[in-house]
């Protein structure tokens, strides 16, 4: 199924997203792009720092309101990101980031038709993240005239542009992968896990043996960490970010789980 | 999404740690080395700017292969199959893996924009000889992409065995699709399929 929807998907992307992105990207020249980029990018962060405090971290959070009120005045409406030199960087946080942190398993890997690559929890994190999604809510809010034709033209501006931006990296995952599907997949496991951890996600045990892996011993073991691509909800944070770990393959903890139940999937017909 | 696709970037263009003589340099100094000199190439080569694939893989060749460790990086994007492969489908598989990382990132090089890379100071003890050294991507409106290389000491210096962007390990990301081939047409299967992707790769882009 969810690879049906990924065919499905790039079908569309084929004909419908990719070319109108290509068309833009060649349109309009690049400071106006990321003006465009910076201005949709800016009505992401009172959703971001909601969600900063909806996990505890109140300073993120302060730190994301104030970006989004220097970078509306200061920077134009958000044209310019002025606040990033102001040493209030982007952070980058979502519902399903939420859902993790109180404790919600990832649940099956999904993909969504046109969004692509989600989860059981982050699908919902995306639902509910849709309640905020200031170019669709905006203009309602402020009542604008002819409201349905800035929701839609704001919406697929922004749709248009973040494909756009995006259009160097699928060339590349097209030459890079042998099954982009799978290629994806797990790309989305590893990055899910390591943005809830904020950038800091504790080594996870080595899935097998490998000739050549490094001798050297993990910090924890956590050979008991519970299967499942769910984690535990990461402690407080720390001050000190974690010192360089000995690397040893990083892969979810329950990767064979997830190969079984992959092979299971394709053998009874997806 | 959006930050795991132009992560896939990064983590090509990462591979693009130069080739100073890199023996005495700590591993961080290594990267930085690396990282600034191909990146003056390409601020400089209207070639390459211009898209001349041959003079960016040449690039490639001379400046970042030389510190990476591609057994190390092929046997890791195995797993368990890796014991399971003779040393001559060892070798074939390295080749392969090789061949393909160098075309995928010449193409990754082509994506840099004069973003700032920003090598951060190694916090590892000096008697370490696994670290990771950690870097990160600037760039306006978008929260800075990590960038980190796993690297080993070896007899000629340090070498990299994994890239890891925004939490994404590039040998990791290969290892569904290595364990399935395996499963499906065993090691040779695995060989033809990375060969077939090459000559895929060489006729489209000549």
């Amino acid at each position: 199924m969810n690879r049906a929807t990924f065919e499905f998907n790039d079908g569309v992307d084929r004909v419908a997203l990719k070319p109108l992105a290509e068309a833009y990207q060649f349109v309009l020249p690049e400071p106006i792009r990321i003006g465009v980029r910076n201005f949709f990018a800016n009505l992401q962060d009172p959703w971001i720092a909601l969600n900063q405090l909806l996990q505890g971290k109140v300073e993120e959070a302060l730190s994301d309101g104030w970006r989004f009120i220097a970078n509306s005045t200061f920077g134009i409406g958000g044209i310019f990101d002025i606040a990033t030199d102001m040493r209030l960087p982007k952070h980058a946080e979502d519902f399903g980031q939420t859902l993790a942190v109180w404790g919600v398993d990832f649940g099956p890997y999904l993909v969504l038709p046109i969004l692509g690559p989600s989860s059981a929890r982050d699908a919902v994190g995306t639902a509910v993240a849709s309640q905020a999604y200031l170019p669709w809510q905006l203009p309602k809010w402020l009542d604008l005239d002819h409201r349905v034709a800035w929701q839609n033209s704001l919406t697929a501006v922004d749709i248009v542009q973040t494909r756009a931006n995006l259009l160097d990296a699928t060339d590349l995952l097209e030459q890079a992968a042998l099954d982009r599907y799978a290629f994806l997949r797990n790309a989305y496991f590893q990055r899910r896990r390591n943005l809830i951890y904020d950038g800091n996600p504790p080594p996870l045990p080595p899935s097998d043996g490998q000739s050549g892996a490094a001798p050297g011993e993990r910090p924890n073991g956590t050979a008991g960490a519970p299967p499942g691509l769910h984690e535990d909800p990461p402690a407080p944070r720390e001050a000190s970010p974690t010192a360089p770990q000995s690397v040893d393959p990083k892969v979810p903890t329950n990767y064979e789980a997830v190969l079984a139940a992959g092979a299971r999937r394709a053998a009874g017909g997806e | 999404m959006k930050r795991l696709l132009e992560g896939l970037v990064w983590a090509f263009a990462a591979l693009a740690v130069p080739a100073a003589t890199g023996e005495d340099l700590t591993p961080d100094a290594l990267v930085k080395t690396v990282t600034q000199d191909v990146i003056s190439v390409l601020k400089q080569d209207k070639e390459i700017q211009a898209g001349d694939r041959k003079k960016t893989i040449a690039l490639v060749e001379e400046k970042v292969l030389p510190h990476f460790n591609f057994t190390r990086m092929t046997a890791l994007a195995m797993g368990v199959n890796w014991r399971k492969a003779t040393p001559e489908q060892q070798q074939a598989l390295v080749n392969e893996f090789r061949t393909l990382l160098v075309r995928t990132y010449s193409t990754a090089l082509s994506a840099y924009r004069n973003q700032a890379i920003d090598v951060k100071p190694l916090r590892a003890p000096p008697g370490d000889a696994d670290v990771v050294v950690r870097s990160e991507v600037k760039q306006s409106g978008t929260e800075p992409v990590t960038l980190d290389y796993s690297m080993e000491r070896t007899p000629n210096g340090w070498k990299v065995y994994d890239v890891t962007v925004g939490g994404v390990s590039l040998v990791t990301t290969y290892r569904d699709t290595f364990a399935n081939e395996v499963r499906n047409a065993g090691v040779d299967g695995l060989i033809k399929a990375l060969a077939e992707k090459n000559r895929q790769l060489e006729t489209k882009r000549g």
